[in-house]
């Protein structure tokens, strides 16, 4: 296995008790993406970088994307392509280094274009999925997307020849979908199955993303789930866990917002993640700025620090998790949508004909939109239809959800944590995840 | 969504958005007070070019059609799918509404005046009291009284 690159840079840095902290970012401008990437070098904690391209080039809409820049509009991220490789090597000279790799992060369904250009400008690391980067924003049919995300999986992983030794990486989204209100078990099980397709088309270093979602204990057993998945499946690949700090509706308060950063840098300590993409206080509000990027960098570092020395007199409530069969049920669901079709590409396409995978408040028309969730009265977050999902769990709700649950479901971890902030609850503090005799140890 | 009403004696809305915009809980969100209104919902999800839009409702000739959107564009994409709705003879009286976030620099009344022009019905501007003016505007609409004067 190489030696450098995105991945092992994270391999190494979790060894060495460091957890990696990355923010979302992306300017028009060269000279700002420069300034952005510099800043985030230079923050404190163990970092990578992250170029977000604007939506224009995510749509491979990239005369659009050229157009905007001669009429000098501000984009809302880096149009890696419309740029071309040259500037783009040439705001990375000095910046990108084998101790700050950059992630290269885009959000399409057909990646390669964008591919293309981020390796001629000496990148190798991005992110996404077949499923997670085609259902929830967009009309683009699946079966399409699964093509273009095999061949442009395909061209990375034979780039490695000419990105330095540093070795392709490529991160899950399917650990995030929609953002939020999906059952943990079915996030598992998309990040699992989008790892198992990168594999097959040739990448050896992936991570695999999941979103902090409603509550502490439950993030904490699929982030077990995850870890054990992956060590059973991906055998003989580099690969890390990656947490994203709460991805929906963000509390209005910057201390709700610093609260509910600090519980996501806590979970991912404590759930074995390796690196951690946050978000700022700003995120209700409108997009951060640069030093509100670095402000959340320096505060998740510094809560996942204190977690990892955390006192000793409490050790065990760190690595243990309270199994409630969310392991089993994604397990289950992996195993029925491998066992489809050897093509990981094909099994993800039957799967979804068939309702096998049917992701809960998907729009999409190849999505069949027969399972629900909702939040339950301890918080968690549960199937209230599982549909055609291969699992027996049955509804648990009362199988409808009017426009106000709907709200409130949206809203409730916002209202929660500037509801903590309001109550001047002390920084840091978390219910405790309740510890039974039923317990499974975190994947190392 | 399961059906709370038998299908037959609803009427029909469209709902849908402007081709850039991918967000959907606001769709998912909209779907479900309309059937609340009794309403059976074809919702088109995320980005819907203006030629899906105008096929969409031409075949179903619905008896509303709103057009929700969070992500800035909605003054820039909003006019272009009143006219291209309007041009339709069928579709002349259906009444038309947008709301939701629709420009990027706060509260803008002459584009929504614009967007009044184009022919929609009415604009909720993401303002607090725009949701409970859509919920007034809905259950007017179904106590049977005229939508517009």
């Amino acid at each position: 296995m190489s030696a450098t690159g995105f991945g092992p840079f994270i391999t190494a840095a979790r060894a060495a008790g460091h957890l990696v902290v990355q923010p979302r970012m992306g300017m028009s401008s060269p000279d700002e993406m420069r300034a952005g990437l510099m800043a985030v070098k230079r923050a404190t904690p163990t970092t990578v970088g992250t170029i977000t391209v604007d939506s224009f080039t995510r749509g491979n809409n990239h005369a659009a994307a050229q157009n905007a820049l001669l009429d000098g509009e501000r984009l809302n991220g880096y149009p890696i392509v419309a740029h071309g490789p040259q500037t783009t090597a040439a705001l990375l000279d000095g910046i990108l280094s084998p101790d700050f790799p950059i992630q290269v992060r885009h959000g399409s369904p057909d990646p390669r274009q964008v591919f293309a250009a981020m390796v001629k400008a000496g990148l190798s690391a991005s992110e996404g999925g077949p499923v997670s980067y085609c259902l929830p924003y967009g009309r683009y049919p699946l079966r399409e997307s699964v093509h273009a995300w095999g061949a442009a999986c395909d061209f990375l992983a034979e780039a490695r020849a000419d990105t330095e030794g540093a070795e392709p990486h490529m991160e899950t989204f399917g650990g995030c979908m929609l953002g939020q209100l999906c059952p943990p078990s079915l996030l598992v099980a998309l990040s699992v199955l989008e790892a198992l397709f990168f594999r097959q088309h040739g990448l050896r270093s992936v991570s695999l993303s999941y979103a902090q979602q409603t509550d502490p204990g439950q993030d904490l057993e699929a982030l077990a789930a995850l870890s054990r998945l992956a060590g059973d499946l991906l055998a003989g690949l580099d690969w890390h866990i990656v947490l994203y700090a709460y991805m929906g509706v963000y509390p209005k308060t910057a201390q709700g917002a610093h609260l509910l950063l600090g519980e996501a840098a806590r979970l991912a300590v404590r759930g074995g993640a390796a690196r951690l993409i946050v978000k700022t206080r700003a995120e209700a509000h409108r997009i951060p700025t640069i030093a509100e990027n670095i402000e959340a960098l320096e505060y998740a570092g510094a809560v996942a620090g204190h977690t990892a020395t955390a006192r000793p007199d409490a050790p065990a409530s760190y690595c243990a998790v309270t199994d409630t069969g969310l392991h089993a049920e994604a397990s289950l669901i992996v195993d029925a949508v491998l066992g489809l079709h050897p093509d990981v590409g094909l099994a993800l396409l039957r799967a979804f004909q068939h309702g096998l995978l049917d992701v809960p408040f998907c729009l999409h028309p190849d999505n069949h939109g027969r399972t629900q969730a909702f939040i339950n009265d301890a918080g968690r977050l549960h199937w209230s239809d599982t549909g055609a999902l291969p699992i027996r769990r049955g509804a648990k709700g009362d199988g409808h959800m009017s426009s106000a649950t709907l709200l409130a479901a949206l809203g409730h971890v916002s209202a929660k944590f500037d509801a903590a902030a309001a109550a001047h609850l002390p920084r840091g503090r978390t219910p405790p995840t309740p510890l039974v005799a039923h317990t499974e140890e975190c994947a190392p | 969504m399961p059906p709370m009403y038998s299908r037959g004696d609803r009427r029909r809305a469209v709902l849908t958005t402007i081709s850039s915009d991918s967000h959907t809980w606001n769709l998912i969100f909209l779907q479900l007070l309309l059937e609340e209104h009794q309403y059976r919902v074809h919702n088109l999800g995320p980005c819907v070019p203006v030629e899906l839009l105008v096929a969409e409702c031409s075949a179903e000739l619905p008896h509303l059609i709103v057009v929700s959107t969070v992500n800035g564009h909605g003054f820039h994409e909003g006019a272009r799918i009143g006219f291209a709705l309007r041009a339709v003879p069928a579709l002349e009286g259906v009444p038309l509404v947008i709301g939701g976030k629709l420009g990027i620099d706060g509260s803008q009344p002459e584009r929504c005046d614009e967007l009044l022009a184009a022919g929609f019905d009415a604009v909720f501007y993401d303002e607090p009291g725009q949701l409970a003016a859509f919920r007034g505007f809905l259950e007017a609409a179904a106590a049977g009284t005229r939508l517009f004067a």
